[in-house]
């Protein structure tokens, strides 16, 4: 039995509005565990916490009580939960990556860069390195099917289905321990979904552990090995909201 | 994840600073990494610029210590300095751009005696080599090098910005305090600049305190953020916690009173 990359311990998340005086319970006793190779799919309705949960993992949101522990083979487990916001930026950085489908745009940065932009983060000036980073990131965009001419744009111009296309090649092209997969096919065409579940699939075969929320059945069907159901992680009092 | 095994650049411990009866700092403390990115935000009044000319030993604090870490890497408390050590440090190791370029520029002599004057004072001297450079800079900042020659009072809002910019990295500083680099300038040329500033942070591994009350300018540019109010650090965290989940009343009022943080 291979030590799980991701354990969740009684995670619970509420969140306090000050100004609205209220308390909304989201998720409450979360406990599972994912181990490398896994793909867990998150099955739930809208509202039930899915993304909440993403979040917790990627520490974008705070937990309200619980731990949340990443482990990988030959670095020390971390306390996700606990952890400096410098070892959280280091984390984010080299382990555990978002993988939505929405694209933040920075103005003015080449879709080639963008890509690539993952891998330069820590090549000074290297400029081989840099030459086959972008050489890596023009073989993404081929294989998620943006054309060479647009390469060089700025990509905020681009349709939206381009740019989910150009924000999980930027997700993917770095190899990551584990994968928080938040709906990367939505509104995406048959051929390309297609593409980025083999993309997914690829990355798992390589060892990586996922966490995934798909609204398409038929994606989630291909990609899971293992289903959770949501409405396990609600209380009483979450499901009353 | 060795990260920890690093010591930051700058360590801040308990500063408090006020001015007659009113208390414009209570008890600030935070720690900044290299090549680290932190945005300090909150309205008018609630102690950003304070705690910033208190970091940049450019306004002593009443108590408390700022240390920076030198070349040797060792953490130095700078009020301990010398005069001449800070002033020094100023010039080499720090930058500083002001929300006025005016206060940040030399308004009276040329864009490239600007960039150069810097150099000038760590001694280099050869005139070739300091407008080469200065040209040099100018091109970095998307100025064209052509106007190496011209006032700065002949530029736009947005290239005196980023003429300022130039001037402080023209000597390799490793940390660069910014005092709302973007406000007053067009939307268009304010995207220039962050993007600008973006990317001369990475590249050059700056570390960086930005104080902005302009949330999308944190989002765009800072690892971290410390909200501040009243003087006191009210919340910290990695930028996007902070903005997507917050903690504390005063920061989910301010980030729900803006459109698109």
């Amino acid at each position: 039995m291979t030590t799980p990359v991701l354990r969740l311990t009684n995670v619970s998340k509420q969140f306090t509005l000050h100004h609205q005086g209220i308390t909304l319970p989201v998720l409450q006793n979360v406990n599972f565990e994912v181990a490398a190779g896994e793909c867990v799919v998150l099955d739930g309705t809208s509202g039930m916490g899915k993304s909440t949960l993403l979040k917790l993992i990627y520490s974008n949101y705070r937990v309200s009580a619980g731990s949340i522990h990443y482990a990988q083979a030959g670095h020390v487990p971390l306390e996700l939960t606990s952890a400096s916001p410098r070892v959280l930026i280091d984390v984010r950085r080299h382990h555990i990556g978002y993988v939505s489908q929405f694209l933040r745009v920075i103005p003015r940065i080449s879709t080639l860069d963008l890509v690539a932009e993952p891998l330069l983060a820590e090549l000074g000036h290297d400029e081989p390195a840099i030459k086959q980073a972008r050489e890596l990131a023009g073989v993404w965009l081929t294989r998620l099917r943006i054309p060479e001419r647009l390469w060089n744009l700025a990509p905020a111009t681009f349709s939206g289905g381009e740019q989910q296309r150009v924000n999980i090649a930027r997700s993917l092209i770095k190899p990551r321990s584990l994968l928080l997969l938040d709906e990367p096919t939505a509104s995406l065409d048959a051929l390309n979904t297609q593409t980025v579940v083999t993309l997914i699939q690829e990355a798992i075969a390589a060892g990586a552990a996922a966490v995934g929320i798909f609204h398409d059945q038929a994606v989630g069907n291909q990609l899971a090995t293992r289903r959770l159901d949501m409405t396990n992680f609600r209380s009483i009092t979450c499901a009353a909201q | 994840m060795s990260v920890d095994k690093q010591s930051p650049i700058l360590r801040a411990t308990g500063l408090n600073k006020s001015y007659g009866d009113r208390a414009a700092l209570i008890d600030a403390s935070f720690e900044l990494w290299p090549g680290e990115v932190l945005a300090i935000v909150g309205e008018s009044g609630s102690g950003k610029t304070t705690l910033l000319n208190a970091l940049a030993a450019r306004d002593q604090p009443d108590s408390g210590s700022v240390e920076f870490q030198l070349k040797d890497g060792a953490l130095t408390d700078i009020f301990k300095m010398t005069e001449a050590q800070r002033r020094l440090l100023a010039r080499t190791d720090w930058g500083f751009v002001h929300q006025n370029s005016a206060d940040g520029l030399r308004m009276e002599v040329s864009a490239g005696a600007n960039v150069g004057e810097r150099l000038m004072a760590l001694g280099q001297r050869h005139y070739g080599k300091l407008r080469a450079t200065a040209c040099d800079w100018l091109a970095r900042v998307e100025i064209d090098p052509t106007r190496v020659d011209d006032l700065p009072r002949h530029f736009s809002g947005g290239m005196r910005q980023r003429l300022q910019i130039a001037r402080n990295l023209v000597t390799q500083p490793r940390l660069v305090f910014m005092d709302e680099p973007t406000s007053g300038l067009d939307v268009s040329v304010q995207a220039k600049l962050l993007d600008l500033l973006r990317q001369l942070t990475q590249h050059l591994g700056l570390a960086s305190v930005i104080v902005t009350h302009d949330l999308a300018v944190a989002r765009l540019l800072a690892h971290r953020m410390i909200v501040m109010r009243r003087g006191r650090i009210v919340e910290t965290g990695l930028t996007d916690q902070v903005l997507d989940d917050p903690q504390h009343p005063y920061t989910q009022l301010l980030v729900s009173s803006v459109l698109q943080p």
